[in-house]
């Protein structure tokens, strides 16, 4: 007999970096929010890679920060090691990663949820959902039946989990976790279509059973970046990471056992992500190369369980054995954890609107594995959003919606909803036409405004954000009308940097403008500096010496925000519009885009039935004002 | 490459015709046709209210283009409803397309088919009626844009244009990867293979943009200036040139005052011949009008057949001649070998020269000769070359620019995201020529090519 458990806000079903952060922006925007998890040791569990951020994920736990989410802060708060990835290659693709404490994050996230108002956790498994007329009704295996106004579903690998070790495979969810079994059914007869997806992990072995003393150091950095804009102390390194390689005997291995292999047996019917391979998948797609990399990387301070980076499998156990033990440094090492690949089902993320709510389900939101997309921070983005705009529905706002301009969040849910994915999509600098303006130092400028409009972020965050904008711009402004004139000094140090000397005065601006002198560089030829801290000025040089870029950037946006602004209705048919191609005529109504920006990114739609596509909506809004 | 730019087109039939219109529409219309269009008084057309017209002269940076009247209209009074400046030239093909090549060099997006109807809808300048009218007339020209490109697609051009857009793709793919996967076992990125993709993608799109200029000389002909001081015998080289074969195609006078215009088939090409009046110093007031436009012709034309005679030594008036003219367009002719030679070639270093006597029809063959390879019609491949339109070639020369620049920030020591912002643009532009999307590309081929991911 089910029982009635209570009227909530916000029901949020799954606990792990999607869930935590929707159900922690749910309850700060005053919505009475219950969240659900299937065993509550594992709040925010990491259960692949001990580390957060790295090339494009940095730059989202950065964003999420800026909005007021949870995951850099936590993240600051239990680094082991950072490092700031691709200096030197340019301001746009610096990224953070951080080595963090898997159990310290795990714990502290869910002191942060159960330390939070208006937030319950309740270690259930929801079994049905239904749409009633009270709103949607979540029920668990217990039979307590939730009665909430919306319902975010972050259900990542657990749901339909199925894990596989060679030959023997079971139900089950990540880390030894209970998979959620009821759910499926009850979302299937709610008319949402599910596919499977599949990833993998590597194995944790005993740090004792290694032997560091043949393996290359992989430091942290020195000065360290915090994810956090609230951060004020700089985490420090305590440990450090190793590399080792692959070698002909582990490839030998493989060949000989790969028929063990479920993926290429075809047991596993999920399709895998394609920049995550599996090492049986690196050395049959890859037969040429010599070598693969991998890193041994702690999973802890006070565990001595290491992660094997770059070795995910899904052979047997004891061919994992002879794998891990053909390579350097690994010999005789002690697996604890064993490797393996899991497989779960999620949704064709078109069927989402870029609110990430249900198109044909009001009230009904998704975030993270669920959506087909894959990563702790990826999950985290969408957490945010979908939280964020559940409370706005329950409160009669219009949903945030962040252009793809604006952030790499707003990239990934744009990806996400307008174009599908067919394998878990993963974020990277290259899937954003406007690396250079979003870059990793300017995520506050870009969303905390938002933040701060929509109440996630605090009044005395934001100042020190306005704080810290001003110093920056009045600083352009002085290096933009200081003019530098010819001296031995100044010469000798612009031939030292390989530039032409002076032969009259320059604006500093201009000088900085050469790829071969920097900010820091002239900093001796510059009495009036002020002292500025290192990320205020490392953006006044990044603004002056790429603003021609990041200008020509901005008239892109410019003109694609006029697109974007040009709104489609949603009830609409499209094999009805004259004019439009068959394909395109398919491709819209299959992915119904809010406005002509967004049809203008499907593939499959010219830009001519764009222009038809354009008349028809003028047409129709006119017909509907006569 | 959706966006709302501004939109420029020749507005009126394609062929010949007494006068020629070149639209432009959008934000920046009128700072868009002042960077090209000279008013005779010397007022800007940004400062001109709407509905006004002006007289003056089209550039296209330093060189004359024509004579020309600007018409301005503001918005929202205009077809469009955005900004429109129309510059009225003379007709026919050259002029027109010469015009319009220099409005989108200064800024402006070849509009689309039915971009200006569109617009006018959009803007709310036409009813509803006429809506239907537009969609229908944007997916006919469609499907023959698309005819054209599945045609194209069998053509060399398209070849080519994939021979280029693979070697973009790879440069873009090793940015992305090693942006992307710092920390894999990647090979390191070698300067040597970015020079050599980028140096591909230039010169294959320096040869398309070269072969759109020979597809041109194939369809339209080649404008010839004959000039040469008085007497030298210029109209007897026109009438050589003209008897060789009687394809006299248009005979119009007047159109340009005291230029002779001639069409004529010779050395295989259509020549569109212009015979000047002799470049002297003058008093006389008339003949001064028409010396001045013989220097325009000389200008303009694509190629200049420059007359000397022979049989006397250069004066002033040769050597002035001979300062204004350009090596990489001009044959110099040294009429009259029936009397005695006073010149030899060594005065006219690095020009191309040839000896001939008009009157005899003597020197026929190496003038056909000379011509050819100045106009590098020998190298023309008439199937690359047909299809290519106004359209693509400003796409076509877009690209090449952003090669170009991303070849020079990569020699100048920027860091690679801001080239890749060149590069990507490049792509962005061929692959609107082909209808595929940038950023799917390059992950998809990183993927194929790399072995990255943890």
């Amino acid at each position: 007999m089910n029982y009635f458990a209570g009227n909530f806000d916000v029901a949020v079903i799954g606990a792990g970096h999607a869930g935590i952060e929707a159900a922690l922006a749910a309850a700060r925007l005053n919505q009475k929010t219950v969240m659900f998890c299937i065993n509550l040791d594992s709040v925010g569990n990491m259960p692949c890679n001990p580390s957060i951020g790295g090339t494009a994920k940095g730059h989202l736990v950065r964003e999420i920060d800026a909005l007021g989410g949870e995951m850099g802060v936590a993240a600051d708060k239990t680094t082991l090691q950072s490092r700031m990835l691709n200096l030197g290659k340019g301001p746009a693709v610096h990224s953070l990663r951080a080595q963090i404490d898997r159990k310290a994050y795990t714990a502290l996230m869910k002191h942060t949820v159960e330390l939070q108002e208006n937030l319950i956790l309740k270690q259930a498994e929801v079994t049905e959902l239904l749409n009633c007329e009270d709103g949607w009704h979540c029920i668990t295996k217990l039979g307590a039946e939730f009665v909430c106004k919306t319902v975010i579903l972050a259900t990542g690998t657990f749901l339909g989990g199925k894990i596989f070790v060679g030959e023997v495979n079971y139900s089950s969810g990540p880390d030894g976790m209970f998979s959620a079994e009821g759910l499926t059914d009850s979302l299937i007869k709610l008319g949402i279509p599910l596919r499977r997806f599949k990833t993998g992990t590597p194995a944790r072995v005993l740090k004792s059973s290694i032997n560091f003393d043949v393996l290359e150091v992989q430091e942290g950095d020195e000065r360290i970046i915090p994810f956090s804009y609230k951060t004020e102390k700089s985490p420090q390194n305590t440990v450090v990471c190793h590399i080792s390689y692959t070698n002909d005997d582990t490839k030998q291995v493989i060949l000989d056992n790969i028929h063990r292999s479920p993926l290429y047996s075809g047991v596993i019917e999920g399709v895998g992500p394609r920049y995550c391979p599996s090492i049986e998948d690196k050395i049959m797609r890859f037969a040429d190369k010599k070598r693969h990399q991998l890193f041994i990387e702690p999973c802890g301070a006070d565990t001595e369980e290491m992660y094997l980076q770059g070795m995910s499998s899904s052979l047997p156990e004891e061919v994992q054995i002879q794998i891990y033990h053909s390579i350097k440094g690994l010999e005789n090492v002690q697996i604890m954890r064993n490797a393996y690949a899991i497989e779960y089902d999620c949704i064709d993320p078109v069927c989402l609107s870029a609110s990430l709510e249900f198109k044909e389900h009001s009230g009904l939101f998704g975030a993270g594995q669920f959506n087909g997309s894959s990563g702790y921070e990826e999950a985290a983005a969408q957490g945010l959003v979908a939280g964020i705009n559940a409370a706005r529905k329950n409160l009669g706002l219009e949903p945030l919606v962040l252009s793809r301009s604006s952030s790499y969040i707003g990239t990934l849910i744009d990806d996400l909803v307008t174009k599908g994915c067919a394998d878990p999509y993963r974020m990277m600098t290259s899937r954003s036409e406007y690396r250079l303006l979003l870059r990793q130092d300017n995520a506050d400028e870009r969303l905390m405004p938002i933040g701060f409009e929509i109440g996630l972020i605090d009044e005395d965050t934001y100042n020190k954000f306005q704080n810290r904008k001003t110093d920056k711009e009045n600083e352009i402004e002085r290096v933009r009308k200081l003019t530098l004139s010819p001296n031995e000094a100044l010469n000798k140090k612009l031939e030292e940097l390989g530039t032409t000397p002076l032969s009259t005065g320059i604006k500093m601006a201009e000088l900085i403008k050469r790829p071969e002198v920097s900010y820091f560089d002239l900093a001796e030829f510059d009495a009036s500096r002020p002292e500025l801290p290192f990320e205020t000025a490392m953006k006044v040089e990044t603004e002056i010496k790429y603003e021609g870029y990041i200008a020509r950037q901005k008239s892109q946006v410019e003109d694609m925000l006029k697109l974007e602004n040009r709104r489609l209705p949603l009830d609409v048919d499209y094999t009805e519009v004259e004019g439009l191609r068959l394909e395109a005529r398919e491709k819209l109504n299959r992915v119904r885009p809010e406005n002509i920006g967004q049809a203008s990114r499907i593939s499959g739609v010219s830009p001519s039935d764009i222009s038809v596509l354009s008349i028809w909506a003028q047409k129709r809004r006119m017909e509907k004002n006569s | 490459m959706l966006s709302e730019k501004t939109v420029a087109a020749i507005s009126t039939p394609s062929g010949e015709g007494g006068i020629g219109v070149i639209r432009i529409s959008g934000k920046d219309a009128i700072i868009i046709a002042e960077k090209v269009f000279k008013s005779a008084s010397g007022s800007p057309l940004t400062t001109l209210s709407g509905y006004s017209a002006v007289f003056g002269y089209v550039y296209d940076k330093e060189e004359l283009i024509d004579e020309a009247v600007a018409t301005v209209f503001l918005e929202p009074k205009s077809y469009t409803g955005e900004n429109v400046c129309e510059i009225s030239c003379h007709g026919g093909r050259y002029v027109t397309s010469a015009v319009l090549r220099a409005v989108l060099s200064a800024g402006a997006e070849m509009a689309a088919p039915g971009e200006f109807t569109k617009r006018a809808f959009l803007n709310g300048k036409l009813d509803l009626i006429k809506a239907e009218g537009v969609m229908g007339l944007i997916s006919a020209k469609s499907k023959e844009e698309l005819r054209a490109q599945l045609s194209l697609k069998r053509g060399k051009v398209s070849e080519e244009i994939e021979k280029i857009e693979a070697a973009l793709l790879e440069l873009s793919a090793d940015f992305a990867a090693y942006s992307d996967y710092p920390d894999e076992d990647l090979p390191e990125l070698s300067q040597d293979n970015f020079s050599r993709l980028i140096s591909l993608a230039e010169d294959g799109l320096y040869k398309l943009l070269i072969s759109f200029d020979s597809g041109k000389i194939l369809k339209e002909g080649v404008s010839v200036a004959i000039v040469g001081k008085p007497n030298v015998g210029k109209s007897t080289l026109m009438n050589m040139l003209s008897r060789e074969n009687r394809s006299i195609v248009t005979n119009i006078a007047g159109t340009t005052r005291d230029v002779i215009e001639n069409e004529v088939n010779f050395a295989g090409l259509n020549l569109i011949l212009a015979d000047t009046a002799g470049i002297r110093q003058t008093s006389d007031a008339v003949e001064g009008v028409g010396v001045e436009l013989a220097r325009e012709r000389l200008n303009s034309a694509q190629l200049v057949l420059a007359v000397f005679d022979c049989s006397e030594e250069l004066d002033n008036n040769d050597k002035e001649i001979l300062s204004l003219l350009q090596k990489d367009n001009t044959i110099i002719v040294l009429n009259k070998t029936d009397k005695e030679r006073r010149l030899t070639e060594d005065l006219f270093g690095g020009f191309n020269t040839v000896f001939i006597s008009a009157k005899n029809s003597e020197g026929e063959e190496e003038l056909k000769t000379a011509i050819r390879q100045i106009t590098t019609a020998d190298s023309i491949d008439p199937a690359a070359a047909l299809l290519l339109s106004e359209r693509q070639h400003d796409l076509v020369s877009k690209a090449y620019n952003a090669v170009k620049e991303a070849k020079n920030m990569l020699l100048g020591g920027f860091t690679i995201d801001a080239v890749e912002v060149c590069v990507e643009e490049a792509l962005t532009v061929l692959y609107t020529l082909s209808g595929k999307r940038v950023t799917n590309e390059v992950a998809d081929e990183v993927f194929r090519r790399f072995c990255v991911g943890k």
